[in-house]
Order: C-alpha cells, then structure tokens, then sequence
C-alpha cells in the first residue's frame, strides 16, 4: 500500500450553484501524520471533512482514502474512518457506555467485542467511573472525551477531528493533544483535523494546510511555513544617531534591515545566535546598544502573510457562537 | 485486527440499535411513559364519557306534562320500553353497537396511533439539529436503516399504546362482540403495527429536510385533527355528507377503525360496507408499504447533512 493515507485532487463543492465553498484543493496526508486544516469559520475547513467521511458528495474532483473513492466506496471508507465532529452528537438520554454501543452497533461490531472495546476506551479518557451515568449530566470536557472515543469504537486507521478542542478550557486541551499525539504513537493512526487555533496547529500538527476561501493557501510543516518568513526579527536601539543600516545588513546571516524610528528591524537566520554578534560587531565600532529584543516568527505571522488577515478576532468570534449552542442545548431540557 | 471478522456485513445492522435508542428515551424517562399511559386514561374518561348519546334515547327525555291527559303507569312502562327499543335499534343502525362509549373507545385506538405516528417527525428534526444525524450518515448504516428505526420504534409504541387503551376501556365498560377472543387482540396490534408504520414514515418523509422544530409541529396540527375527524374514529361515516364520505372512504385511519371493531365490539353481520376485516387489512397493509416505500425512497436523496 502506498504511503499516501488521503489523497485530494481538485476536490471542490459548490452550494446552490453559487457558494464556492472548496475551490479546487490538492492535498495529500501520509500515513501515521498528524494534518491540520488551518483557518478561520467558513473556509471551508468542515466542508472539506464532510466530503472526506462521506456526508457531502463533490461537486467536483477526486478524494481516495486508503485506496476507496470517497464517491464510489463509501462504505468502505466510512467502515475505515472515525469522526468526532464539532458538536457534541452523544445522546443525552443514553448513558456513556450505552452511547459507546450505539456507537459500535453503527458499525456493526458484535456485542461481545463491543463491550470490552467501551470498557477499555471509557478507561482511557479516564470516564469509566461515570459510564452508567446519563450524558446530560457530563461537563463540557467529559463530554468532549465522550466524543473522541465514539470516534474510536471501530478501531479505525484515520480519524477525523472537527475543531477537536473548540470552546475547552486550557487544561482539557493540553489534555486532548496528548490523547490525539498519544493516538499516533501507540496505534500508528493517522488523523486529519480541523482547527482555528494557531497554537494548536503549531503544537500537534505534523503539516499545517492553511485554507482561506476555500482554497489551500500554503502546506508544510510548522517550522517550513515559519521559517519561510525569512527568520527571526531582533530589534534593536542605539544610543548615536547615526544610521547603521548598511553596516548592519553586512554582519552574517543578517537577511534584512528596516529603521523605524528609532528602533532597527532586523531580519536574521537563527536569532539566538545572531544577536550576539551583532551586539558585537556594533561594539567594537564604538556604538552602545541601548536596547534589543528577539521574536521569533510565529503562525499568526504566516497566517497574515498568506491570508491577509490576523486569526485573533475570528477567535473572538467563534467563542460567541459557542455559547450560544450551549444556551440552545439548556434549552431543551 | 482480529477483531475484524466479527464485523456483521449485514445490510440492516444497527436497525435496532437505532430502534431501541429511540425506545429508551421513552420507556426509560418516567414522566414520559407516565404521561402516555395517561392519555388514553382522561381522554376516555372524559371525553369518551362526556359523549353520552345513548341516553339521548331514554324515557326520562320525554317530561310527563307533555302528555294530557296524564298516563297510566301501565302506559308509562310501555312507553318506557319502546324507547329502549328504538334507542337500541337506532343505535345499533348508526354505531353498530348499542353503546357510543365503545364505538368510541376504539376510535381512540386509531387516534393514539396517529398521534404517536406523528410524532416521529420531530425525532428527526432534533437528531438533524443535535449534530447525532450526521454522526449515524457518517457511520457504515444505511439510510434505508435510519428511517426504518423511526418507523419501527414508532409502531412498537404505537402497539403497547393500543394495549393501554384497550385495558382502559375495558375498565371504563367496554362491551366485547360475540366474536371476541384474545387472538382478537393480536389482530388489533398487526394493524396498529400497519398503520403506524405507514403513517410515520409520511410524517418523517415531510420533515427530511427540515431544520426547525416548528415545522413538525406545523405539519402535526395541520393533519391530525382532520385526518381522525374525516374518519370512522368518533362518528360513523354514512351520516356524514356523501362528498365528505368519499374522502373518508379512502382514508386508511377508517379501515383501521372498523378493522378495531370488529375484532373487538362488533358482533356478528354488524359493520358496514365497502368495510370487511380482510379488506381492512389488505388496504392498510397496502398504505403501509407504500408509504414506507415512498419515504426510504425519499431518504436516499433527500436524508443528508
């Protein structure tokens, strides 16, 4: 078998015959990686998901995962995936292990294998102890890792993720990543995500596609897409006023060299390093550096280079629409 | 894995799982499964009692001043008699039994069943909404699978409901036909099965693609109301005007209605035409495929995200 676990070619969906909501995306994802899908609501992130585990059919192109067209063999790709979607789709009224049956009876598992599988699972995210508990009565985060061994019931070989750690506080998200890195190593699962955290994709993905409009902007490894930048930025003060542009951008591994007022911005390869001898070069030249600081690029960067917009405010408003799915659960009670 | 084998390759896995799933939220909430056996409780018991016609029929209708000069109690009795008389045959000439209450108490039969039937419309919309429809579509089970545990756990209700109301009006007086026996009961619960499966799968076909609860609801009290009333439920159908009879002739709630009697209440050469039990059963088993048909059939295109 190839190494290529997904294989995307030209996949597009277009809604109503207007909405181009993916245009066109090529991908691949290797087997045993962890690929995240980058960008803010509406670009076509879920889209994507959707058409990958079978829910939307293409309007155009081809996707193959393990070898089964997504058009021509779906249940052959649906009996070899998992999805945890963005929502929470456990059946409140269900207990956590009847949930996890349900779930494995979708599959048609055989009870007797089913059982000890919920068991098991229910003791990795660490909800065994509330199995028989009704799901209405779980928090957020139970609830999450409900979700995420739902997705596992089939022991399949690559899981979807939509939005895995959406509205979690920050320790049951550090908690998650471990649990999905933890999926990698032991089972040797591939997993394809969504996220519009960039501290997430940062921190779990072994390639980030970033995706606006929906189009594939750029894929590569976190450090590819940073490192892309052209390096890290020192800035810089001195106490003359002379102008030491040019005398700067000579220093080695120095890629460029802005003044902004009063402050030098600084472009090099490798800053740790590259600080020092500049502090150097500019000593032995009789000129005192007053002040300097290092930033090293970080996604939010990329991000705004190939997107033309920061992620922050999209966040902002994406913990709005959460909080309005939870009001609308309470509400059926 | 060596697990994989046990993996059933069979077209219909999950049918009870998503069958019992829907079953559990009703049988294992109490005030639920409280309120259903309720139901049928104060329905008959108030409205089926409050329709008293029968006593329309009786001696004390007639006030003794109307007649001058006044009777002899000779006469009173005899009076008294040829009312009854009369009540009994214009009874039986309308309802085909001497009681309303029992003509009655078997249109409830039919009327609890569409009002289960029809509630299987708003379970789809709320497991579109709750994100648990496309977690199933993303799953290896059908769609002909997932409507079909609609309709299943919707006419498995629909049978323990017939179940309570027959126990209800047998307390509340129920008079059986001469051809009684507790096989009757079973037939009652084939076309409570029947009628139910036809029913909801129309009321689920309406709502595929809906994404608010309101237009289940809508749908509800659009049809209920008129389907039962356009039938044999509460009043018999050759009194009705002939443009209204023709509809009611069709409609299937009439045919399960007689089939209901005459298993229960009717005795023998009561009931009347175009109704016979075979034929009863031939044209609501009929609905009930096609309908079921229609709505699978609908679920291939129209059951997505």
């Amino acid at each position: 078998m190839s190494e290529d676990v997904i294989n995307v070619e030209g996949l597009t969906k277009v809604f109503n015959g207007r909405l181009m909501a993916v245009d066109h995306v090529n991908f691949t994802v290797k087997r045993g990686e962890i690929f995240g899908f980058l960008g803010p609501n509406g670009a076509g992130k879920t889209t994507t998901i959707n058409m990958l585990i079978t829910l939307l059919r293409p309007t155009e192109g081809k996707a193959s995962i393990l070898g089964s067209d997504i058009a021509k063999e779906n249940v052959d790709v649906r009996n070899s995936i998992g999805f945890v979607p963005q929502e929470y789709t456990a059946d409140e009224d269900l207990t956590g292990y009847e949930n996890l049956l349900l779930c494995a009876d979708l599959y048609g598992i055989q009870r007797a294998v089913s059982k000890k599988r919920a068991i098991d699972l229910l003791n990795l995210v660490e909800l065994a102890e509330f199995k028989d508990k009704l799901v209405q009565s779980y928090s957020g985060g139970m609830r999450r890792r409900l979700e995420l061994v739902c997705g596992l019931i089939n022991r399949p070989k690559v899981l979807f993720l939509d939005e895995p750690t959406l509205g979690l506080d920050v320790q049951t998200r550090v908690a998650t990543w471990n649990f999905v890195r933890m999926l990698k190593k032991e089972f040797g699962m591939t997993l394809f995500m969504t996220t519009h955290y960039l501290e997430e994709a940062d921190a779990l993905c072994d390639r980030i596609a970033i995706i606006d409009h929906g189009k594939i902007r750029v894929i590569g490894t976190p450090e590819e897409l940073k490192g892309g930048l052209g390096g890290d930025t020192i800035t810089l003060a001195i106490q003359k006023d002379t102008d030491i542009t040019e005398f700067v951008k000579k220093i080695n591994h120095v890629v460029d060299v802005k003044k902004e007022n009063d402050a030098y911005l600084i472009k090099a390869e490798n800053g740790e390093v590259t600080a020092p001898l500049i502090i150097e070069a500019l000593r032995r030249e009789g000129y005192v550096v007053t002040k300097i600081s290092l930033t090293k690029p970080t996604l939010n960067e990329v991000y705004l280079q190939y997107t033309g917009k920061s992620l922050q405010d999209v966040e902002e408003r994406n913990e709005a629409n959460m909080a309005e799915g939870l009001t609308f659960r309470r509400a059926k009670q | 894995m060596s697990d994989d084998e046990q993996v059933s390759k069979n077209r219909l896995h999950g049918l009870w799982a998503l069958t019992n799933r829907d079953l559990k939220k009703w049988y294992k909430a109490p005030i639920i499964f409280l309120l259903t056996i309720l139901q049928p409780i104060v329905w008959m018991g108030l409205l089926g009692k409050s329709l008293n016609i029968g006593a329309i029929f009786s001696p004390r209708q007639i006030p003794s001043i109307a007649f001058n000069p006044p009777l002899t109690l000779a006469q009173l009795g005899q009076l008294s008699s040829s009312i009854q008389g009369l009540s009994a045959t214009v009874m039986k000439n309308a309802f085909g039994v001497t009681d309303y209450f029992s003509f009655m108490a078997m249109g409830m039969v039919s009327f609890a069943t569409l009002l289960t039937a029809s509630f299987s419309g708003v379970s789809v919309v709320w497991d579109r909404r709750l994100g648990f429809l496309n977690k199933v579509l993303s799953t290896p089970v059908s769609k002909t699978v997932i409507i079909l545990s609609k309709v299943l756990s919707s006419a498995l209700r629909s049978i323990f409901q017939a179940g309570i109301v027959i126990i209800v009006a047998i307390v509340f007086g129920l008079k059986f036909g001469t051809n009684f026996t507790a096989f009757s009961i079973l037939g009652v619960f084939a076309i409570v099965f029947l009628i139910c499966m036809g029913l909801s799968s129309l009321f689920i076909a309406i709502n595929l693609r809906a994404t608010r609860i309101e237009t289940p609801q809508a749908v509800m009290t659009l049809f209920t109301l008129p389907i039962i009333f356009v039938s044999n439920a509460f009043f018999p159908i050759n009194l009705m005007p002939s443009w209204l009879q023709a509809v009611a002739n069709v409609n299937p709630l009439s045919y399960t209605t007689d089939a209901v009697r005459r298993l229960m209440i009717f005795s023998n050469g009561m009931g009347k035409y175009p109704f016979s039990l075979p034929f009863d059963f031939a044209y609501v088993g009929a609905f009930a495929a096609v309908s079921t048909i229609i709505g699978v059939v609908l679920s291939w295109r129209f059951l997505n995200k």
